[in-house]
């Protein structure tokens, strides 16, 4: 690590600084994580006493269930489709706000507004546009009776819930694909465009690969955020159902655990989620460069 | 730039309005419909211009769901957790940046590594943490046979206190305190320090301490409001943690949380009074949507720069 070349040697008075953090980190992540890791390799008796050691027999009723393939399922289609449609939408806008013709800065200011609103809020304002009797879309209904009903119809629901879920990411993606186009030379653009490549040409051959790095960090960004904080918008629209059509990972993980009370599964579901939590963060540490723009 | 494409600016602002449709319409949808009574707000198609049942709905809403105290308890916890954050931030980065010692690379990874471990992953054992918080240490003092040890010398039971977190602001704010891009945020920053000021603070005889509250704190004024920002928003917004562990809801129910109590519809039989959830989900969405609005600079900023 590069450190300072003038230090403090005060030691104690760096580990009181320090400590609150430490104890924080040990309590509240560490000491979980490991004891999600012990509950998922041994069993609660159901009289009480000491949990027993079962070795992989949580792991292997979690694999068999098809409930848990089909929420992994459906989580995986949410994660990918969200994140295509809020990453593809919000490069889109980012380019052309990046051309700054007279107002960009009008939408720059707006397009932020989405992040400040909270998932479950979300979550409950597409409900309500999105409701087959009431609200927005409800029109299609009367139009077609019974097209659209995500209460009822499952692929209504992954629907709803992955407009919802992309609908509240784009701002996020935004800022990060203005400020990597904002980051590139200007000086290169003028070049290219003294040498006769038109706008197309340009966004083609020079502000979409040097926008690489951040497309990659956001690729992982939104997976992960798909998959890890989606709770809010399916509790609040869907509720996991119908008939478990939205019954996501971390969703089915809350159920299991503090409905189903089953703490050894719930346990084991976790430690699947996180591994895949994990190596997305590596992979992104591994192979994206970090790199940090002073707007 | 410098060729004149009419056709593709016209595209380019029709592109940029829709964008700005799609992005603005769900919240408009939102506010119209907080608007009207409830005849109207439930008819096929809705109409999309405000009605004139704005105050009436919006006193209903915030009476009925007692949002008064909600709202409060929502400040409070925002607040806390954010100043908690960049104080724990910034007194974690100077131990690292500005001390010398062994362990401190260590110590430095141990806080990045929680990026990791989102509560969502850990969320039941952290619940179990909650409801008994010095339990960790207990097992450990059993673990190390320090219990056992006390037991036969002196005859006493080594027992820590029970400690319960749930249905408490400190339980609210606590286990969101510890902060991985807050601590590299600071880190960075503290980097970009010069070193001759930290030289001169102490050729004048100012301790550690001192350096720190009379320097770099000041300093460090544009990273605390960006980060203040960043988890103002993150603080106000949360939901599952607060769900989890506050069952006293008259007493300690954020606002956020409450927009599960509101949610209208068949399911609970009763009437789908869309107006009034619409009305309160307005109410919670509005505080951080104005830090973001107001403190947009300082906002973006932060977002940028702590990378997650």
């Amino acid at each position: 690590m590069t450190g300072k070349r003038v230090t403090f040697s005060n030691t104690w008075l760096a580990g009181l600084l320090i400590a609150p953090q430490l104890i924080l980190v040990f309590t509240f992540f560490y000491w979980p994580a490991g004891e999600a890791l012990y509950w998922s390799f041994t069993l609660e008796p159901p009289f009480g006493g000491e949990n027993q050691w079962v070795g992989w027999q949580n792991f292997k009723t979690v694999f068999e269930d098809p409930l848990y393939w089909n929420s992994v399922r459906i989580s995986v289609i949410f994660a990918l489709s969200s994140t295509v449609l809020a990453m593809g939408i919000a490069l889109v806008l980012a380019v052309f706000v990046d051309r700054r013709l007279p107002g960009y800065q009008a939408y720059r200011f707006m397009y932020f507004w989405p992040y400040a609103v909270a998932a479950p809020a979300v979550g409950l304002a597409f409900r309500f546009i999105f409701a087959p009797d009431a609200g927005f879309v409800s029109a299609l209904n009367q139009w077609y009776p019974g097209i659209w009903n995500p209460a009822r119809n499952g692929v209504d629901a992954v629907i709803l819930i992955t407009l919802a879920n992309a609908w509240s990411m784009v701002a996020y993606n935004f800022i990060f694909f203005l400020a990597g186009l904002q980051s590139i030379p200007r000086t290169l653009t003028e070049a290219a465009a003294m040498d006769g490549s038109g706008v197309l040409r340009r966004i083609a051959d020079i502000q979409f690969p040097l926008l690489a790095p951040t497309f990659f960090f956001l690729v992982v960004i939104n997976l992960t955020d798909s998959f890890v904080n989606s709770f809010g918008i399916v509790d609040i629209t869907t509720a996991g159902g119908p008939a478990r059509a939205t019954d996501l990972m971390v969703y089915k993980i809350y159920s299991d655990g503090f409905k189903g009370k089953d703490y050894s599964l719930a346990a084991a579901q976790s430690l699947v989620l996180m591994l895949l939590v994990i190596s997305l963060t590596f992979i992104q540490f591994r192979f994206v460069e970090r790199r940090v723009h002073y707007s | 730039m410098v060729e004149r494409t009419p056709i593709l600016n016209i595209l380019t602002h029709l592109i940029l309005l829709t964008g700005l449709i799609m992005l603005l319409v769900p919240l408009w949808i939102v506010f119209v419909a907080s608007t009207h009574d409830f005849r109207t707000v439930n008819t096929v198609p809705m109409t999309l211009w405000p009605g004139n049942q704005m105050i009436e709905n919006y006193t209903l809403a915030w009476n009925q769901s007692g949002f008064g105290p909600k709202m409060l308890n929502s400040f409070i916890v925002a607040i806390g957790v954010t100043a908690g954050k960049i104080a724990i931030a910034a007194i974690s980065a100077y131990s690292i940046v500005y001390f010398n010692y062994r362990f401190r690379s260590l110590f430095f990874w141990m806080i990045f590594v929680t990026l990791m471990l989102p509560l969502e992953v850990r969320i039941v054992p952290t619940y179990a943490v909650a409801a008994n918080v010095l339990r960790p240490y207990q097992e450990l003092l059993d673990l190390v046979g320090l219990t056992s040890l006390v037991n036969t010398v002196a005859g006493i039971r080594l027992a820590l206190p029970e400690w319960s977190m749930l249905n408490s602001y400190t339980g609210l704010i606590l286990p969101l305190i510890a902060t991985a891009t807050g601590t590299f945020l600071y880190r960075q920053f503290y980097l970009t320090v010069p070193d001759e000021l930290a030289e001169a603070a102490k050729m004048d005889g100012a301790g550690p301490l001192r350096f720190f509250w009379d320097v770099l704190l000041p300093l460090s004024k544009t990273n605390m409001a960006a980060l203040g920002t960043i988890m103002f928003v993150y603080a106000w917004n949360q939901y599952l943690w607060p769900l989890l562990i506050v069952t006293d809801i008259a007493n300690y129910g954020t606002a956020v949380m409450q927009l599960q109590r509101i949610v209208p519809g068949p399911l609970f039989g009763e009437p789908p009074r869309w107006h009034i959830a619409m009305a309160g989900t307005l109410m919670v969405m509005t505080p951080p949507l104005l830090v973001v609005i107001f403190m947009q600079r300082w906002f973006v900023r932060g977002l940028v720069s702590t990378d997650k």
